[in-house]
């Protein structure tokens, strides 16, 4: 009898909630982020599942959320593994959530062919498909403020002020290290046609993910093939150990750049003194005194509502999972201001992404001026290719290295263009854009 | 196409003799990094016929009790001494709560407690040390830095000092543990349950004692192995993909044999290392996952007990 009547007000329970949930969709946004705190690639992201999710609860704490609108910030444990992502999403979407952060180029790519059956916009920012940039073609999907290919597009920029001109390159070695997974392979089409172009030879070194943590032989094969430039598309416990191989070889450590995602703090610790010059690419700047970072620390860090430590705000990948969480809560702001509700749908925040502009006035207004370059998205560009700069370890920390730069616009949009079309016509069922373009964009 | 897969690489290897050197030293040290991780597996599936597939995990967690207690403020070797410490009651427990209950019971069915195994390790090291990666405390451990570089062959090898030390500890944990496992009373007692569990048990050797004693071996070997690879990178939840690594050593030393282990690995070290860096190249690299299982299976067409696992023949 009792077991029977636990069950009866178990079910009870469960059938309030369930009914209970609907009402609270309306009173606030639902926000789920698909992080990985566990796993080999935990190391990566952590820092950014921290910003992310403090960014939010600032908001939160401080302002009652977006437009009066609390947001429901849910995380759910990736591992960095597709499978777990696409199940994380599967148990989400019945909540309403407004966008998607796959947080991983193999679940964006699951998740592509899902936004616009179901509705809601997924942002993949500056990483994941870089055709889907092309937003005539893919209008839920965003990957703002630059693609894997304006990025490896700046890198080659770099090497050419560097090294005196892009007719310098002629002639050089440039090698791709890269995690051997679809995130890691994204920059190839890009280089290769840079290399065509401006005939340096590409040498690509893929390093197996069972093999990030040893990665011996390649850098071996690096030192064989005299490589002048390295350009690193590694994630988790990858890029500590290039870092650290790149030290134990003597390669010139200021030679060696990472794309935005090998720029860990923890990433260039590893090589202690010796990874002094390592060079990373970036789109916003790190230290936690800019205003906005002040208010994290005052009404989140303080109040004991993060699992970051109060020393890690303003590390580079902390400050990237802010910067994703701006974007969020600016493409939401943006949606509230075009449709005039204040609970808004996955439909309108992808609106609000497409009408996204981020001026100097309003990063100022945010707390974030120098954090971050004013960018803007519209409904042809949905990564805008913006502009990227280069920073540099300085031994305890990243430094900015460089003046903001934009990718090399002409050769990457027609190969945006491109591969979008290549994709599309693979997809014989792909729908059609059927959104309007808002005027705003 | 022939020339470059026949000729090509000798080419090279006589061209540039000082890049043979290191990447044969390369081999070597991966190699022997290798055979001490198989030697955990040998170990347990010697006295108990379980392919530990927990023994990934206990590298992770081994590395990470240690640096987490340095972590807390207790000194490098006292760390050490507490970590041994972790690893002996993990031992009791795994003997206690795992195996005891299952004596008897099919082999398939230890092997999946040793999966379930590894996730409870995986859970507790998340929950207790996070998924953040560490570094490994290679100075307090006075393990060595630096290279030395030496001008040979019209050209130059690099040794790194940590690797020269790791190869050096992992030669000496080998042949310790041989040494044991031959010459000790307990070392016969554990070559008396791998070859009979019942026959062993009716000369009153404890069964529970000996596997309490190899899980115990095994974690040994699981925090040197994880100071190693530990201090070439970082002691992260991805070493125990590196374990992995030890899959096609047993498979080409046999899962039975210790100096199986150390030729198995030696020889999937030197080859994968020759193999990616003289023909990867021929088909875009990132061969030095797969080619070791090659090697392995292609000793395995000659000898598929593995070149030093036991013949079995058994009455059909």
């Amino acid at each position: 009898m009792k077991k029977y009547l636990t069950m009866t007000a178990l079910a009870a329970v469960t059938t309030l909630a369930a009914t209970a949930m609907p009402a609270q969709a309306q009173d606030s946004i639902y926000v789920p982020l698909l992080t990985y705190r566990t796993g080999p690639f935990a190391g990566s992201g952590i820092h950014i599942a921290n910003g992310m999710h403090d960014y939010l609860q600032m908001l939160n704490q401080r302002d009652g959320g977006i437009g009066g609108v609390k947001i429901a910030i849910e995380e759910c444990e990736t591992g960095y593994d597709t499978k777990k992502g696409v199940e994380c999403y599967e148990s989400t979407k019945g909540k309403n959530p407004v966008v998607y952060n796959p947080y991983s180029t193999g679940i964006t790519l699951q998740l592509i062919p899902k936004a616009a059956v179901d509705k809601v916009p997924v942002l993949s920012m500056a990483y994941g498909l870089s055709a889907a940039a092309d937003g005539t073609n893919f209008p839920w999907i965003f990957n703002p403020p630059a693609t894997y290919w304006d990025g490896a597009s700046v890198f080659i920029k770099h090497v050419a002020a560097v090294e005196g001109g892009l007719e310098k390159l002629r002639g050089k070695t440039i090698g791709l290290v890269h995690l051997d997974a679809p995130f890691g392979k994204e920059p190839i089409p890009v280089l290769e046609a840079m290399a065509k172009k401006y005939e340096f030879t590409l040498k690509l070194y893929p390093v197996p993910a069972a093999q990030m943590q040893n990665q011996g032989s390649v850098w071996l094969s690096i030192r064989r093939d005299r490589v002048d430039w390295i350009y690193n598309q590694g994630w988790g416990a990858m890029n500590p150990t290039a870092v650290k191989e790149a030290v134990k070889n003597n390669f010139p450590m200021d030679k060696l750049v990472g794309v935005w995602w090998a720029g860990g703090d923890d990433d260039a610790r590893a090589g202690e003194a010796g990874a002094k010059g390592y060079k990373t690419l970036n789109f916003h700047n790190t230290g936690n005194t800019f205003p906005v970072m002040q208010d994290i620390l005052k009404h989140v860090i303080d109040k004991n509502l993060s699992q970051a430590k109060r020393e890690q705000v303003g590390e580079n990948l902390y400050n990237r999972g802010v910067y994703n969480s701006m974007l969020i809560a600016e493409a939401i702001r943006t949606a509230q201001k075009i449709t005039g509700k204040k609970a808004v749908n996955g439909e309108d925040v992808r609106r609000g992404f497409e009408a996204l502009n981020i001026t100097e006035a309003r990063l100022k207004e945010m707390g974030m001026e120098g954090f971050a370059n004013p960018m803007k998205i519209t409904c042809e560009d949905h990564s805008g290719q913006n502009k990227v700069f280069v920073s540099q370890w300085d031994g305890t920390k990243y430094v900015k290295a460089s003046d903001w730069m934009d990718p090399i616009k002409d050769v990457v949009r027609p190969l945006i263009e491109a591969e979008a079309k290549e994709y599309v016509s693979k997809d014989a069922g792909w729908p059609k854009r059927a959104v309007a373009c808002e005027k705003a964009s | 196409m022939l020339y470059n897969i026949f000729i090509d690489p000798f080419m090279q290897m006589g061209g540039a003799p000082d890049l043979l050197v290191q990447t044969l030293w390369e081999g070597l040290v991966s190699g022997v990094l290798y055979a001490l991780i198989a030697l955990g597996f040998v170990l347990i599936f010697k006295a108990s016929g379980v392919f530990n597939f927990a023994q990934g995990i206990m590298v992770v967690f081994a590395a990470l009790t240690l640096v987490g207690f340095h972590e807390k403020g207790v000194p490098a070797w006292i760390a050490v001494i507490l970590t041994l410490g972790v690893m002996y009651v993990l031992a009791l427990a795994v003997e206690r709560v795992v195996l005891r209950p299952l004596v008897n019971q099919p082999d398939i069915i230890l092997f999946m407690a040793t999966f379930g195994l590894t996730y409870v390790l995986i859970g507790i090291g998340e929950f207790i040390f996070g998924g953040e990666p560490k570094q490994m405390i290679t100075e307090q451990l006075f393990l060595p830095r630096g290279a030395i570089d030496v001008k040979m062959l019209g050209g130059r090898v690099t040794f790194q000092k940590l690797d020269i030390a790791a190869a050096v500890i992992a030669t000496v944990m080998i042949g310790a543990l041989a040494a044991f496992f031959q010459y000790t009373r307990i070392g016969r007692a554990l070559r008396a349950v791998a070859d009979s569990h019942k026959a062993a048990l009716s000369v009153g050797i404890s069964l529970n004692q000996i596997w309490a004693i190899v899980w115990f071996a095994a974690g040994i070997v699981a925090l040197i192995t994880g100071v190693m690879w530990g201090a070439r990178s970082e002691v992260s939840f991805g070493l125990d993909i590196i374990a992995l690594k030890a899959l096609p050593v047993l498979i080409l030393g046999g899962f039975t044999s210790i100096p199986g282990a150390i030729v198995g690995g030696l020889i999937i070290g030197i080859g994968e290392k020759i193999a990616e860096f003289y023909w990867g190249p021929l088909v875009g690299g990132g061969i030095e996952n797969w080619i070791a299982y090659v090697i392995a299976l292609g000793f395995l067409m000659v000898r598929p007990q593995g070149l030093f696992g036991d013949k079995i023949i058994e009455r059909i």
